[in-house]
């Protein structure tokens, strides 16, 4: 099995916020805390607004992983970035590291209590045992034991938020793609390094280099330092 | 019989001195399902069986073919 996956089409995605729904109401996940969310650009703006649902994209390198001081993160052999509630200690170093803004911490209490670390799980549950009440206490539903989907993709009404084996879902996507007349400028090489649309145009030349600075600068920036 | 006493105090003398385990990773506190295994519940779906890998990856496939709209309306 490869490595499980979300993937967003921007040009689908309506706004809806059926997959946080769908994924609060499938892990009862509490008040205040958001695993998955809808992330919208330009908003209002005619022709313009594009929008995506942002959740942990389980991450090949997860830079949570690299910062935990406490090492509560595992991966599992499908690819899905897991932690250990037993073991974190609600530092918050993860959620300044992650780039997606995927950890959340429960907050309660007089002082607002910041509580341990919670995250989309892929549906994949946690460290006890699949599908048992304590696994769905702290982690939610274990969709993947159950021979089923992340329910944020399989509840996504026009299918924008795609989930589940990578090579899987980037068939779909790039068939997709392909469907709208488009080719690399939205998809791989194009997007990556910024090739133009044209196939005879040549790749952007690269900005050249600054000049020089002058002896003086560099005298006097040496005697600062 | 005096020296067997000496060994089992000194011994116990020493235990203190050993080395706990000091890693603390999540890994040790895995569970060691798979999922292929199934969930222990009455939400597994019902096209596969559990315990059958071969056959939870089909599941997943097929699943999210699902979530491939070409294929219902080509």
């Amino acid at each position: 099995m490869a490595r499980m996956k979300f993937i967003c089409d921007a040009e689908r995605c309506i706004e809806c916020n059926s997959c946080v729904t769908a994924c609060k109401n499938e892990h009862e996940v509490p008040w205040g805390v958001n695993r998955r969310r809808v992330v919208t650009i330009n908003d209002g703006v005619i022709g313009q607004e594009k929008s995506i649902s942002v959740a942990c994209m389980h991450c090949s390198d997860a830079p949570c992983m690299a910062v935990c001081p406490v090492d509560c993160f595992y991966r599992t052999d499908e690819g899905v970035v897991l932690h250990d509630k037993d073991i974190c200690i609600g530092c918050g170093y993860c959620s300044y590291a992650c780039p997606f803004g995927a950890p959340q911490f429960p907050s309660n209490g007089t002082f607002g209590l910041r509580g341990k670390m919670d995250k989309c799980t892929f549906c994949a549950g946690g460290p006890e045992a699949d599908g048992s009440h304590a696994e769905f206490e702290k982690y939610g539903r274990n969709r993947l034991a159950e021979g089923k989907l992340p329910a944020c993709a399989e509840m996504c009404s026009t299918k924008a938020l795609l989930g589940g084996d990578g090579d899987v879902v980037a068939d779909i996507f790039r068939n997709r793609v392909l469907r709208r007349g488009k080719g690399s400028e939205v998809w791989g090489w194009g997007t990556a390094y910024g090739r133009a649309p044209n196939a005879n145009a040549t790749a952007p030349m690269p900005a050249p280099a600054p000049a020089p600075a002058p002896a003086a600068t560099k005298t006097s920036a040496g005697a600062k330092s | 019989m005096m020296r067997v006493a000496l060994m089992m105090a000194a011994m116990l003398a020493l235990s203190a001195c050993g080395e706990r385990e000091q890693t603390l990773a999540a890994s040790r506190n895995k569970s060691p399902d798979q999922p292929w295994q199934g969930a222990k519940n009455e939400f597994v779906a019902k096209n596969w069986t559990p315990s059958d890998k071969a056959g939870w990856e089909t599941q997943l496939r097929n699943r999210a073919q699902t979530q491939n709209e070409y294929n219902k309306t080509n």
